[in-house]
């Protein structure tokens, strides 16, 4: 059951069994987080370094929890606090790190591509917990496995990601994964948030809210950073919601009702409303269980088998 | 001007009416009831209707539409207010306008999007308000451009200031693809502008007085262009004045770019030669310029590079040029005088054809701005205009019906002139 | 690899009453099912568990619920073999605490599964006894480890396998003893 690659960098062009690896072991190690006593030794005496070069408090946290699970030990590092203000280069600070022998080091930056630039100094496992806007490969694995849980597959299902897709540290990753998996991906916002030929990643695109919530199955909402409005994209957001909020009377339109998404934070009352994200169809806060068991389950099968 | 309301069956006989809808001319009676053609046939017989008025002599062609005017209101009702536009227009033969935000407040919000509407309500012409770009023309924040055009805005523009950043011009090509209406920008690069006041050349050399280059307006027309490309959006480039911008959008079009545009008919009737009597009347923006531009002008008239002709009616009270040249304001009125102005020097010049002209004045713009217009058929609304192709006469400030009189046309000498207006169920003699 | 067959142990028959016995012998034992539940370690073990607990319920006429147990997360090995194991699901659904559980597997060798058995069970809870049920006890034992209810015992050496096949996943019953060269 080894996987084909040997890092998460990202998710595309990993095949759809490795991916299929990931999610079935998931559900594995979901169940370790039902019990009385959350923590199995599998990854006893493996070294995880969690290196954060920005915030990102619930991601680093659902890494920590995975790991303590395995019962690895996690070593944390987060920009602010670390040598890296004093002056110390990136390489440095990575080469000093991993001269204390690490054995698996998840990497959160804020510039894409840095990942990869990791991977050339350190001889460790390495995950990618996001690199600025290229790929977030756990978030939207953990999205498929909320999606796999309730629909059973991904092949052939209808996915519509609605919101500022320039701006998503997820987006891509999830356009890759969801395509991949065989699922029809639909985006949604106003035009000044879809990047520019993005359809030649093989997803279409509308800037009507109503015409992707008719066509999903499944919709992904994404976050609007509230600074967005001063940056002149969206002219307000009072108008964004008015435009692409997605609301209990909008959905009160279709014919069947659609799963509703959410990576959070939620900005309530922006791009969705509470009474949708608190509906018996949002499987929010099932995204946030599964994802410390993908988390979980990325780690034992990168790392298990070094 | 005389306006009736017409509360019962009225004929208007030997009408020879200019339908750009069928592209035909032809002559017939028109009788009109409850606001709606009710026949339209030769000899139609005088007992079916309670009044006749004869048309003989006289051409019928759809109300005219004038996509770019500045009414006042709210805010400079000094110099004009929607009712005394509303008279200017009807007075030029318009029955449907479109109003630019200037106004103070902005027509930024929808409350002001809707006062436009409620102010003009009683009018017996349209009224439809162009919104804003940016919240208070300030050109830093979009507006709520989809409210807007929900609340009934037919375009977004900060006319009388260019969008200078590139960047959110971007954003409003980009965003307004939803709203499905044109941004309009006011295409002057104000660096380049300077202070000039009038177009940069020979002339304004030979008078001493600084200069408003061509290539401001160009600069801005290329870069809004290539916006536009780039986004795929619609837009609308208004009042050119130079051949350099007529090429450009020739250009454009020729690649497939949606992109539309309008001139004035001052910048198809005058030149910078009329700067030499120092008359503020003559101050606008784009200023007037070459005889080669103007004649350019007319060439992309007529080969369809320009789809509109739009006045950029821009009432100023006389204190405000009646004054040094640098501080007078920029604008003429131009409702009064756009038929006759282009009669004599675009249809009796042999530019164009009658029917073009027509084309100019009533659908080409109605389209671009997506009015609903009425087509000349039974049962249709009625809306037409009268007017004489042929009349000569004397343009003097008894036939200026807005608040201001600020035009360098009094006085001038016309061939061709709108009699009469039937809208709304009102007859009104000009 | 090859292999070569070198004995019968048991037919679909042998089988049948070989799991009879371990069911009488696992309620007398446990003095009744009332604290006693059953656990199947992944693969066989599950369909194993499943058919004493049935046999069980015809015996005694109540029903009997059945948990199932993954070890891999438990094992000590996995980072030596080559292949990754796969994991899977581990379901048990009842209250450990005080019970006394019979795990049950289809052979027991160097008895370390049963070691990972064990402490993914104390993860569950605190069970008043584990006891062990194996089919096939074939010895070399690395770990002080013995099964409570054995059905054969096997002595094999070290280049031989015991093979188990199962009706629920192989097509039929029958364990076999072969030789393998490495």
């Amino acid at each position: 059951m080894n996987l084909s690659i040997k890092h998460l960098f990202g998710l595309e062009g990993v095949p759809k069994e490795d991916i299929d690896s990931i999610l079935d072991t998931a559900f594995s190690f979901r169940e370790v987080l039902e019990r009385p006593i959350k923590k199995v030794p599998t990854l006893k005496g493996v070294t995880v370094v969690n290196l954060f070069f920005e915030n990102s408090t619930r991601t680093r946290i659902s890494f920590e929890l995975a790991e303590k699970r395995l019962s690895a030990d996690t070593v944390n590092f987060s920009a602010a606090s670390s040598s890296l203000t004093k002056g110390e280069s990136l390489r440095d600070t990575i080469q000093n790190l991993f001269a204390m022998k690490m054995d698996v080091v998840v990497m959160r930056h804020p510039v894409p591509g840095s990942v990869k630039l990791l991977a050339q100094f350190v001889d460790a496992v390495i995950i990618n917990a996001g690199d600025g806007t290229h790929e977030h490969p756990t978030q939207a694995l953990l999205d498929m496995m909320s999606i796999k849980e309730k629909y059973g597959s991904l092949n052939g299902l209808n996915v519509a990601i609605i919101g500022d897709i320039r701006h998503s540290r997820v987006a891509l990753s999830n356009i890759f994964g969801l395509k991949t998996m065989g699922a029809n991906v639909l985006l949604c916002g106003p035009p000044t948030f879809i990047p520019y030929g993005v359809e030649s990643l093989g997803v279409k695109v509308t800037y009507n809210l109503d015409e992707a919530l008719g066509f999903a199955d499944v919709v992904n909402i994404l976050r609007i950073q509230r600074e967005r409005q001063g940056k002149g994209q969206i002219p307000s957001l009072r108008e964004y919601r008015n435009v692409y909020g997605v609301t209990q009377q909008r959905l009160s339109k279709l014919k069947r009702p659609i799963t509703i998404m959410h990576p959070g934070p939620i900005n309530r009352g922006v791009e969705v409303d509470s009474d949708v994200a608190d509906s018996e169809h949002s499987i929010i806060l099932h995204q946030v269980l599964n994802g410390v068991a993908v988390r979980m389950s990325i780690l034992y099968l990168l790392a298990g088998g070094r | 001007m005389e306006k009736r309301a017409i509360t019962s069956s009225i004929l208007f006989k030997n009408a020879k009416v200019i339908d750009p809808f069928r592209e035909k001319t032809y002559d017939t009676d028109i009788l009109v009831d409850k606001g709606k053609i009710q026949k339209l046939s030769k000899n139609i017989s005088e007992k079916e209707a309670k009044e006749q008025i004869d048309l003989k002599g006289l051409h019928v062609a759809p109300g005219f539409v004038d996509l770019h005017v500045h009414f006042r209101e709210p805010g400079y009702e000094n110099s004009e207010t929607i009712e005394t536009g509303c008279r200017a227009a009807l007075a030029g033969g318009f029955t449907k306008v479109c109003c630019m935000p200037n106004t103070n407040p902005a027509i930024d919000t929808r409350e002001t999007v809707r006062f436009i509407y409620e102010k003009a309500e009683n009018e017996i012409v349209d009224v439809y308000p162009i919104a804003a770009v940016t919240k208070g023309r300030k050109g830093e924040e979009l507006t709520e451009m989809v409210e807007l055009a929900e609340a009934g805005a037919v375009a977004f523009s900060d006319d009388g200031a260019p969008v200078k950043n590139a960047q959110l011009m971007r954003f409003a090509l980009e965003y307004s693809k939803i709203t499905g209406k044109p941004v309009i920008n006011h295409a002057e690069d104000s660096q380049l502008k300077a202070d000039g006041i009038m177009n940069e050349g020979v002339v304004s050399t030979q008078m001493g007085i600084s200069g408003n280059p061509g290539i401001a307006e160009q600069v801005m027309i290329a870069r809004d262009l290539c916006l536009a490309e780039f986004v795929n959006a619609r837009i609308h480039i208004p009042h050119i004045s130079t051949a350099g911008s007529v090429e450009l959008i020739r250009q454009a079009k020729g690649r497939g770019l949606t992109v539309t545009a309008e001139a004035t008919p001052h910048h198809f009737s005058l030149t910078d030669e009329y700067m030499r009597s120092f008359d503020a009347n003559g101050k606008v923006a784009p200023p007037l310029r070459t005889e080669e531009d103007r004649l350019a002008i007319i060439a992309g008239i007529k080969d369809g590079t320009i789809d509109a002709i739009a006045t950029d009616h821009a009432p100023h009270i006389y204190d405000t040029k009646e004054t040094s040249l640098d501080l007078a304001s920029y604008g003429m009125i131009g409702l009064e005088t756009a038929f006759a102005l282009a009669m004599t020097n675009l249809v009796h010049k042999e530019a164009i054809t009658l029917m073009e002209l027509i084309k100019l004045l009533t659908i080409k713009p109605a389209m671009l701005m997506q009015l609903p217009i009425p087509t000349f058929e039974k049962g249709a609304e009625a809306s037409f205009t009268v007017f004489n192709p042929d009349e000569w006469w004397v343009f003097n400030r008894k036939n200026i019906f807005s608040k201001s009189y600020n035009t360098p046309f009094i006085g001038s000498e016309f061939t061709g002139r709108v009699k009469a207006v039937y809208n709304k169920s009102h007859y009104i003699n000009i | 690899m090859n292999f070569k067959m070198k004995s019968h142990l048991m037919d679909e028959l042998a089988l049948k009453r070989t799991i009879t016995r371990l069911a009488f012998e696992i309620v007398e034992r446990c003095k009744g099912t009332e604290n006693m539940r059953i656990i199947g370690i992944r693969t066989r073990g599950e369909f194993l568990a499943k058919r004493i607990a049935r046999k069980i319920e015809e015996v005694e006429g109540v029903s009997i619920q059945v948990g199932i147990l993954d070890t891999v997360m438990y094992r000590d090995d996995f980072r030596i073999k080559k292949q990754l194991p796969a994991i899977e699901l581990t379901d048990i659904p009842f209250e450990v605490d005080g019970k006394i559980l019979v795990l049950v597997d289809d052979v027991i060798y160097t008895g370390r599964t049963i070691r990972a058995a064990m402490d993914a069970l104390m993860d569950f809870g605190r069970p008043s006894a584990i006891q062990l049920a194996v089919l096939i006890d074939r010895g070399h034992r690395e770990l002080p480890i013995k099964a409570d209810y054995i059905g054969k015992n096997v002595p094999t050496s070290d280049n031989e396998e015991v093979r188990v096949r199962m009706k629920e996943s192989d097509g039929k019953d029958e364990i076999l003893l072969v030789e393998v060269d490495q």
